[in-house]
């Protein structure tokens, strides 16, 4: 499998900058809206609803004055190699593209067992727990993307990185007789919206492409990234206790990069934050 | 009014009395009717499952019943294979029991999955690196083989019997009874052994992953070696409550006590093992993901009481209890043992699917709980109401105890 995978051309993944992330959740918005995201009239039980692009609100945990809170936005890793979630399916229903390195789900062939939820470590994987409600009296109906199929009740969908996005840029390609497409034309959803441009989408395997460049900055970071799910998704941040929080460590394993803080030392506004 | 159909010399009760017996469980099999109506109808949102508990109540009750089933295959394989003749006079219950859990395991999971129509899904697009893809198959296929092992219990039945070619073919079902033992013990292996792996493999739940050999996270042979631990001791604890309910002896002691020696050494080896995998996991899977065992432990209702409940007063001491032969001998420390291994077993099952879900692998998420709502609980209890029923049914109309009649000789 592995072999096959590094033979693959595209390794689509996306870098976003913590620093730069505001919390807004236009990201969140973005995406429900351009895949077809069911909702509910009382949208409060957080444990049912559906937010492929989920907000995670972090704090360093100290006092004021040192109080700093920033916003982990999590869609799905889309993890390499060996996804937590594929190998479980019982239904083949979620498959890694080798060409693409997009985690896919199949909605129609989903059994809706849910072990792929509970396999995964990032709750990216949401069960439809409701039949798919688009209230018609709020317009919303209208705003349903052509592109992506709405989903039934009783199975579970996660983020696709967009993936229609990628096939009609293929189409296009194609169409204008080229076999490669470009950097900008294939973006996800989240990415095109985000006001901050906190997060860049790319082919981590192409040179030429910024996140190829951005995943090599010391300050680049994945969640979890010791028990070896190998994220797509990376995250970016010049303050050491964003990182720290990114994944689990014994007393005295992290080792910091920089070990400055914004509060304490203003560090952001130094030059030499992006000279790395 | 059905006297026609008892066994013969054998006293029951009257049709009334076991008319009245029957209410209390189909008004819990009605209230498992209704639920599960509700949640094929309205969907799985009538549970209090989520997207954190993708696992909960049913999974729980899946997973402890087809532990407690165990006896069935388990005791087929010493009664045909390693020739232990006393336990014939057993197996008829354990296949009953077997036969019960599985069914009611079936039933449940059918339910719990959210398109019930797409269930052969799982064969027709069979992953076949999937645990639970090898669970589901195995456990069809040893439905099956237990449906066999059933009938010919089923064509004992007085009125069946007269039926020359009903009782051929039960007695020739009988006599190659061995063919379907074996099949059943490889079949059972395999899933109680997936079972475990399911968990096992799930590398990115630090609480669930372990190592293993070659494919095989080690909780693949513990969960076989804790099933057939504590199925014994379910089968020795369902026939004396039927001792209990009838007032009357039904199996001789030589079956009960040597099931009890084979649990207890059984017991013993997987509480040792088990600590190993413990020790193991704490010093190896743990620490590489970051985390100590308390850290799994910080907040929530389910803590390390739970592994100690689980490995000393549900391990050690029902395994210390089976295996000192004064104690096992005493009706009353038998039940005891045999009922705090099998409730070391279920707690077993309970941490892996909901300690396992409860605990955030990423640091910055939070500790979820649950509580089933009583749909849930009613599709659990259903199986419970079930099997009483069945069984019932069972012991009144079949021959289920070959001695009853030599223990309990009618004096007119």
């Amino acid at each position: 499998m592995k072999k096959e995978n590094d033979h693959g051309k595209h390794k689509y993944g996306m870098v976003i900058d913590i620093d730069k992330c505001t919390g807004c959740g236009t990201c969140m918005v973005a995406c429900a809206a351009e895949n077809n995201v069911s909702v509910r009239a009382d949208q409060s039980d957080k444990e049912r609803t559906i937010t492929w692009m989920r907000l995670y609100k972090i704090s360093n945990g100290k006092p004021f004055p040192h109080t700093e809170i920033s916003y982990i936005p999590r869609p799905c890793m889309h993890c390499d190699h060996h996804p937590p979630c594929v190998s479980v399916c019982v239904a083949t229903a979620t498959k890694l593209d080798f060409n693409t390195g997009i985690v896919s789900q199949i909605y129609t062939r989903c059994i809706g067992c849910r072990y792929c939820q509970a396999a995964c470590p990032y709750g990216a994987r949401y069960f439809n727990w409701w039949d798919a409600y688009f209230p018609k009296k709020k317009g919303l109906d209208r705003y349903l993307t052509p592109e992506v199929s709405p989903r039934m009740r009783g199975v579970v969908e996660k983020c696709t990185f967009c993936h229609h996005r990628f096939m009609r840029a293929k189409t296009v390609a194609y169409a204008e007789d080229r076999r490669e497409i470009e950097e900008d034309e294939y973006i996800t959803a989240c990415t095109e919206a985000c006001p901050a441009q906190a997060i860049t989408f790319g082919d981590l395997n192409n040179p030429d492409h910024e996140v190829a460049r951005l995943i090599k900055h010391p300050f680049t970071f994945r969640l979890l990234e010791r028990i070896g799910t190998e994220p797509k998704v990376y995250y970016h941040s010049s303050r050491d206790w964003v990182r720290k929080l990114a994944d689990n460590f014994l007393p005295g394993e992290y080792t910091p990069v920089v070990n400055q803080t914004w509060a304490e030392e203003e560090w952001s506004t130094k030059p030499g934050r992006d000279e790395f | 009014m059905d006297s026609p159909l008892l066994p013969h010399g054998v006293k029951r009760c009257s049709t009334w009395a076991f008319f009245f017996w029957t209410l209390p469980w189909l008004a819990l099999l009605a209230w498992g009717g209704l639920s599960a109506f509700l949640c094929l109808w309205k969907g799985l949102n009538q549970t209090n499952m989520s997207n954190i508990f993708a696992f909960a109540l049913w999974i729980v009750f899946d997973l402890a019943v087809i532990a407690l089933g165990a006896g069935a295959f388990f005791t087929g394989f010493l009664t045909y294979i390693m020739g232990k003749k006393e336990l014939k006079n057993i197996i008829n219950t354990a296949v009953i029991i077997g036969f019960i859990c599985y069914s009611g395991a079936m039933a449940m999971l059918g339910i719990d999955i959210g398109q019930p129509i797409r269930g052969w899904f799982i064969f027709w697009h069979a992953n076949i690196h999937s645990m639970l893809v090898e669970v589901s198959f195995c456990i069809t296929c040893y439905l099956m083989v237990l449906a066999i092992e059933f009938i010919p219990i089923i064509l004992e039945n007085r009125k069946l019997e007269e039926i020359k070619e009903l009782r051929l073919f039960g007695h020739n079902l009988h006599e190659i009874m061995a063919v379907f033992a074996a099949t059943g013990t490889f079949l059972s292996f395999f899933h109680q052994g997936s079972l475990g792996g399911m968990f096992g493999v799930m590398y990115a739940r630090p609480f669930a992953a372990r190592e293993g050999f070659y494919i095989w996270p080690w909780t693949f042979f513990l969960f076989v070696l804790s099933a057939i631990a504590c199925g014994p001791c379910f089968t020795i604890l369902c026939t004396k409550l039927t001792e209990f309910f009838t007032r009357k002896k039904l199996v001789p002691d030589s079956a009960i006590q040597l099931l009890a020696k084979i649990s207890a050494w059984l017991l013993s080896l997987y509480i040792v093992l088990k600590i190993a995998d413990y020790l193991g996991w704490m010093y190896g899977v743990v620490p590489r993901s970051g985390l100590t065992f308390e850290s799994f432990f910080r907040e929530g209702p389910y803590g390390v009481w739970m592994v100690v409940a689980e490995m000393i007063f549900c391990g050690i001491l029902p395994a210390i209890i089976l295996m000192v032969p004064k104690a096992r001998q005493n009706q009353a420390w038998l039940i005891i043992a045999c009922l705090l291994n099998c409730t070391g077993i279920v707690l077993n099952r309970f941490l892996f699917i909901i300690v396992t879900l409860a605990i955030p692998v990423m640091p910055f998420d939070r500790f979820w709980s649950y509580l089933p709502t009583w749909q849930e609980w009613g599709i659990g209890l259903a199986v419970v109401g079930y099997g009483f029923l069945l069984f019932s049914a069972a012991y009144r109309y079949l021959p289920v105890f070959p001695k009853e009649r030599e223990l309990n000789p009618i004096t007119e």
